[in-house]
Order: C-alpha cells, then structure tokens, then sequence
C-alpha cells in the first residue's frame, strides 16, 4: 500500500515536471507545475511532514502559482517556437546533464544512508515545528522578516512607473 | 517502510529535470519555473533526511527554503514584469543589451 501510493505520487510528479519543461504555452507549464507540487506535498505527507506539507500546498501552490498564474496573464507570452537549430544544440547539452544525473544517482546509491532502525519517527506536526522555529531557529526566523521586507519592497520599487 | 534512496532519487530527477528546463527553454517565466521545481526537489531530500535521521531540524530548513523561494518570486516576476515593459519580449535571447 505504502509503496503503490508513494510509486503513484511519483510518477505524477514526474510526468508533470517533465510536462513543465516540454510544453510549449508557459500557462499550461505553470498548470503542470502545480500539479507535480501538489505530488511533492503528497511525498511529504507520507514523511511525516504533515505541517510542511500542508505549507507546500498553501504556499507553493497557492501563493507563489497563483502570483505566476497572474504575471503570465497580464503579460500574455505567446507560444514559444523552437527554432530549427535547437535539435543539434540539444545533443550537445544533454550530454552534462546525463553526466550529472548519472553522478547523482551513483552518489544517492553509494553513500545512501542505511534506513534507521527504530519503528519510531518523529512527526513534524505545527506543535513540534513551531517550537523549534521559535526556539533554536529564532534569529533565522527574524531574519527571514527582513528578507521578505526587503523583497516586498524591492517588488514595488522595480514595478514602479517613473514619472 | 520505503528506502530512502527511492526518495532521493526521484528527487536526484527532479532537480535535472528542472535544470534541462533552465538551459533549454529560452522563455523566462518557464525557467523561473524550473528553479522553483529545483528548490522543491531539494526540499523533498531535506524530508527525506528529516524523516530517515529521525531529525525535525529538516523540515524547518525546507521551510526556510520555501520562505527564500517566495521573496525570490516576488522580486523575480517583478523583473520579468520590467524586462517585458522595456524589452517587449519575454525571450533571454532577445535581453542582450549587456552582450558586447
């Protein structure tokens, strides 16, 4: 059961992601993007991350798509054409990617981490995270509000018209 | 219970998938879409890790990643939003005005 829905989950998020990266209308791209977060979040459900899974869904999902969603409405980008050069470029740069992925893959398999003996694990439930965020990762915590204050204000000073 | 190398790999796949779709597609709110796959496959490792060390220290991490990917969201459209007022193209091929 454990491993058909973990198999299911994964192979919709590969399919999707693969659908993010082939499809040529950046707003279906974007639709297939949510949904390989949304088997991400799945993942992370069945790791005993329920809270982070939920914040996936919320923010992920939600927050940051939909900010995408409506910048691609706004600006409307037509349908990207591939060019007749892109084939033989392609055969070039595939090459380092099969590289990289083959070394990943060797690495996860090698130095794979012998799964923990216990039957107990720990559960990253609001309670649990919430009390490390605002008890061991209090200064990371306040520093992320500056960075999101900055951020916020970097988006409007840039989107600003001049006059 | 399953392995974590079955995590790690279709996370090691994701994140390739999403660095393919940064080289190869030429538009930019398509890449900027492929990093966020990046970050994500990045964070199911964090999970994986979390969950398999027994750990929570993880999960906090992913969520800081999460945080880091939302202002880079926000400032990142912001700049795809000008490069299409000044520009009129969404294409990085076009945006060479920096290229000698």
């Amino acid at each position: 059961m454990e491993y058909i829905v973990f198999y299911g989950l994964a192979a919709v998020a590969l399919c999707a992601a693969l659908a993010v990266i082939l499809v040529n209308r950046v707003m279906h791209s974007a639709l297939a993007l949510v949904i390989c977060f949304g088997a991400i979040a799945g993942l992370f459900f069945q790791l005993n991350a329920q809270f982070i899974a939920a914040v996936q869904v919320i923010i992920y999902a939600g927050a940051i798509m939909v900010l995408f969603l409506f910048v691609i409405m706004l600006l409307d980008p037509e349908a990207e054409k591939f060019s007749p050069a892109r084939p033989k470029k392609i055969v070039v740069v595939a090459l380092p990617f099969t590289v990289l992925l083959v070394f990943l893959l060797t690495q996860v398999t090698l130095h794979g981490l012998e799964d923990a003996e216990t039957s107990f694990h720990l559960v990253g439930d609001a309670q649990s995270i919430g009390r490390l965020l605002f008890h061991d990762y209090l200064l990371a915590f306040e520093i992320t509000s500056i960075l999101i204050l900055s951020a916020v204000l970097g988006a409007i000073v840039l989107t600003r018209r001049s006059e | 219970m399953i392995p974590a190398t079955h995590y790690l790999t279709l996370a090691a796949i994701l994140f390739v998938i999403g660095t393919c779709g940064m080289i190869f597609r030429r538009n930019v709110i398509t890449m900027f879409m492929c990093v966020e796959l990046m970050l994500n496959a990045v964070n199911l490792t964090f999970m994986t890790f979390s969950y398999h060390l027994n750990q929570l220290d993880g999960q906090v991490f992913a969520l800081f990643v999460m945080t880091v990917a939302a202002a880079e969201a926000a400032v990142g459209l912001a700049l795809i939003v000008i490069l299409s007022r000044r520009a009129d193209t969404l294409d990085v091929d076009q945006a060479n005005t920096l290229k000698w």
